[in-house]
């Protein structure tokens, strides 16, 4: 075995007789959500006078209107799962007259309830101030299906008056409404393999190659992925995005910020059972169960669907993380199965968030490139909301845009800066990360801690709050011999390990049997197998020609590691056990593109840094379901 | 032969692995969230387009893609099919739900082949799939094909040779896993595409930018296309049954996946 990544280097060395093509625009943007729609709608309504003349003229293509393209490394634009509960100030001013029977799923918010979920099956680790709350609450009589409904919303949370979104729905929507105006163009299934730069400035972007095998060597059809130049790079490919990723490698993060914490979001769309009782517009947000560092959500939707899932912290310090069993157990809970026993999946998936807000903040423009969304720091970590805040943050460059394209004014670091950074932080957006910033940091500690501390923040506007200092995600990760200390032996545990192994599996399964949660009895419609739920719901799928995008740097380091979250935390059983030992085998053909192997590695980088053993590109494929 | 006008109709489909459930909708059968339900270009025309890209490369021709569906899905699912070779595109604001009427499916897709401007017959060749991933009838690409009067018809078409006089050959599938082989003197003519020989094409962004500029207005002068489905019933529409049981194995020796599909038939 050698110590290297078998991939093909990612440089400029071409196979004789290839070249590299080159194209020139003004405005190179990267990643298709709600930040790019935001931007791309308000520099689309901005970029023609009154009388029909465009307001700047191409650089790139003298002549003509400013060129603005958009690459989305998935299939097709919406491609990709959550479903959404926000205030939507951004959207609805964007869109004055906004109605929402034009967008499928989309509805108002009605009703809203916290629940805490007590632990009906007796698996659950909590810790005692909750084990001591739950005996409390059913001494009382004030648990109902296991579960305590807070009396009122806290201020900070609740979303009412707001919307329920379909975040594919709305971004196929906000799509068509900006392809349709003519002025950019977005571009789907073309994946960026990094930006184009030169020193701290960015010159364009370089698109994957195609027609590769999957250690990026070239085959036949072999086409060099192109360079994109441009005036500006606008960057909104996400927290798991290469550009973005590559830049904060580059340049570092400001004084004193990290991305440190993440969460995986799986979940799906379901259509409730006939006579469900729940309403359209209904909200609820649930904490508790199945393992106390875990939150859930159920909005439902217009026409007896909802779209649900559960949301896994990276401060839950399991090492066996699974989401997918989780979200099972989760469902089964009395109080959400009375709604959801005969529904059916319709839709299915999973998503990195990138969970440190305000403190994430990368440094937000530079010359020739300005970074909006949610890998930009834009979300809210005490009211949980990210999609209105990353939208508006795209508003907010668009007119900077315009701006810089009136006056003639070239896309440097200063002028950005004079701009979109100002009008940002002048903004309520800032305003409203700022008290978010430190509101949880209690979770650090634990918990209990956490939850008093988002209180405490979320009451106080920020004054005050519980400290906890952070850690990089892999300094957190317990070997699962020290997780499951006093529940399985160290002896079983390598039994487990020594056939599991040997059948490809993960570890997750039988440790959290024996650990006893309950076996999941699959009904075929909603309880069905992880991989049914990649063809039922994810419809995943994988063009061909392209590279894998996720490869281990060190397979040595990954030979050494007793616990391979990457496997265990996989959302799509895209990473599993190579029986001959080293480095994880993957499959791209399952692959979901949620990035949670990029920070469920609990291995640092060979090369030092923030980063994991785990390096992760932007490929094609992954979820063709954009009911989410 | 120089100057060939190579007309593919061809339009969208459900993506694969989407549930499909049919409904009744106003105008006659539907399928649920359809509008929801992401979209390709049927893979059967796809088939045709690239063959017709690749043969305008050959003989300096030109390609026009002439398709019937909503446009707004339209719009959408070009955003992906004209990044791969270059074309114009006809569009006919319409249903492509499959449940459309065949004849009046083909009277639109006719008609919207007469209007492309500067067209000349001599020099047409229509391709289209011979098949469809759309539940159609398989019957639309002859009618189109006589209802513009061509008579030289070939279906199951994998492969075309052309001549520099414009004479061609075509091999088309038969019985028995065998070709055969046809020489036509040349356009006007139709041939109904099966899978062909060719890879799809690597998404091209100068290929895509050069499409846009053009996909873009005719999107916006879409011809409505309503097809009423006046006389058309439907005795009943369902999804045949299925089981799912779902195992990935890789590198399944050939006789194992066999003597599997021949115990399921027979139970």
């Amino acid at each position: 075995m050698t110590d290297v990544n078998t991939s093909a280097p990612a440089g400029d060395e071409l196979p004789e007789g290839y070249e590299r093509q080159r194209m020139d625009v003004d405005v190179a943007c990267v990643g298709f959500g709600p930040a790019m729609g935001g931007f791309l709608h308000t520099l689309s309504q901005g970029l023609t006078n009154e009388d029909g003349t465009p307001v700047a003229e191409s650089k790139a293509m003298p002549g003509m209107p400013p060129q603005v393209i958009c690459y989305e490394r998935a299939d097709d634009l919406g491609f990709g799962v959550s479903g959404v509960v926000t205030k939507g100030r951004g959207i609805r001013a964007s869109f004055p007259d906004l109605d929402l029977t034009q967008i499928p799923l989309a509805t108002e918010v009605k009703h809203e309830e916290v629940l805490y979920l007590l632990d009906p099956v007796g698996a659950s680790r909590r810790p005692v101030l909750m084990r001591l709350a739950d005996k409390a609450l059913k001494i009382f009589g004030m648990a109902r299906n296991h579960a305590f409904k807070l009396p009122y919303v806290p201020g900070f949370l609740r979303k009412e008056p707001g919307i329920l979104l379909s975040m594919g729905q709305f971004n196929q929507w906000a799509g068509g409404q900006i392809m349709a105006q003519g002025q950019a163009q977005i571009w789907p299934g073309t994946p960026v393999a990094g930006p184009i730069l030169s020193g701290k400035a960015v010159a364009g972007v370089r698109l994957q190659d195609q027609g590769v095998d999957k250690r990026g060597v070239p085959e036949a059809g072999f086409m060099p992925g192109m360079d994109i130049h441009s005036q500006l790079v606008v960057v909104g490919d996400g927290p798991v995005g290469a550009v973005g990723r590559k830049l904060d490698e580059q340049l570092g993060l400001p004084a004193g910020n990290h991305a440190r914490e993440w969460a995986v979001g799986m979940k799906m769309v379901v259509d409730l059972p006939e006579g469900c009782q729940l309403k359209a517009g209904t909200v609820l947000h649930t904490l508790g169960y199945p393992e106390p560092e875990i939150f859930g959500f159920l909005y439902v939707y217009p026409g007896n669907v909802a779209s649900l899932g559960i949301f896994v912290p990276s401060w839950f310090d399991n090492p066996v993380r699974t989401a997918y069993r989780y979200l099972q157990h989760w469902m089964q809970h009395p109080v959400l199965w009375k709604h959801l026993k005969g529904g059916r999946m319709r839709s299915w998936g999973a998503k990195s968030l990138q969970e440190s807000g305000k403190r994430g903040e990368p440094f937000l423009a530079g010359d020739g490139f300005a970074r909006i969304g949610e890998g930009s720091g834009t979300t809210n970590v005490l009211t949980g909301s990210g999609v209105d805040e990353a939208w508006t943050s795209g508003v907010l460059l668009g007119v900077s845009v315009l701006e810089l394209l009136k006056a003639d004014q070239p896309f440097t670091r200063e002028n950005i800066e004079k701009t979109y950074v100002r009008r940002r932080q002048e903004s309520w957006l800032e305003r409203e990360a700022k008290i978010a910033e430190k509101a949880r940091d209690g979770f650090q500690n634990g918990v209990v801690q956490g939850l008093i501390g988002m209180a405490l923040t979320g009451l106080t506007e920020g004054k005050l709050f519980w400290p906890g200092a952070s850690k990089k995600p892999h300094e957190r990760i317990p070997s699962i011999e020290s997780y499951f200390q006093g529940r399985i032996s160290a002896e079983e545990i390598a039994a487990i390990r020594k056939d599991c192994t040997a059948k490809g599996l993960p570890l997750h399964g039988a440790l959290m049997d024996r650990a006893g949660w309950p076996k999941v009895e699959h009904d075929g419609q909603l309880l069905v197998s992880h991989q049914d739920a990649l063809l039922m719901g994810g419809k995943v799928q994988a063009p061909s020609g392209y590279r894998d995008h996720v490869t281990f740097k060190s397979h040595n380091v990954c030979a050494g590691c007793g616990e391979k979250v990457c496997i265990e935390a996989c959302s799509g059983q895209a990473i599993s056990a190579n029986p001959e030992g080293g480095a994880p085998l993957f499959d791209r053909e399952k692959c979901v593109h949620c990035g949670a192997c990029l920070w469920n590695c609990s291995k640092p980088s060979p090369g030092g840094g923030e980063s994991s053993n785990v390096d992760f590109q932007a490929g094609a494929g992954g979820l063709h379901s954009a009911e989410n | 032969m120089k100057g060939l006008q190579i007309v593919v109709l061809g339009s969208i489909v459900p993506d694969p692995l989407q549930t499909l459930e049919p409904v009744s909708g106003p105008t006659g059968p539907a399928l649920k969230n359809e509008l929801m339900l992401p979209a390709v270009l049927d893979p059967w025309a796809g088939h045709a387009l690239y063959e017709a890209a690749n043969l305008a490369k050959k003989v300096e021709g030109k390609v026009y893609l002439v398709a019937l569906g909503p446009k707004a899905k339209l719009q959408q699912v070009m955003m992906n099919v004209a990044q791969k070779v270059p074309f114009e595109i006809v569009v006919l604001d319409g249903p492509a739900s499959g449940f459309a009427d065949a004849a009046e499916t083909a009277a639109a897709l006719a008609g919207g082949v007469e209007k492309i401007p500067g067209l000349d017959k001599s020099k047409l060749l229509v391709f289209g799939g011979w098949q469809s991933a759309s539940r159609g009838t398989g019957a639309v690409l002859q009618m189109v094909g006589e209802l513009l009067g061509i008579t030289d018809q070939f279906q199951g078409v994998d492969e075309i040779a052309m001549a520099e006089d414009g004479s061609f050959t075509v091999l088309e599938r038969i019985e028995g896993g065998s070709y055969q082989k046809s020489s036509c003197q040349g356009a006007p003519a139709l041939l109904g595409w099966a899978t062909g020989n060719l890879p799809e094409p690597p998404n091209n962004p100068q290929v895509g930018m050069q499409n846009m500029r053009l996909i873009m207005p005719a999107l916006a002068k879409a011809t409505p296309a309503p097809l009423k489905g006046e006389g058309l019933k439907y005795a009943g529409v369902e999804l045949p049954s299925q089981r799912r049981e779902t195992r990935v194995v890789k590198n399944a020796p050939v006789e194992d996946i066999a003597r599997e599909l021949a115990d399921w038939i027979r139970a």
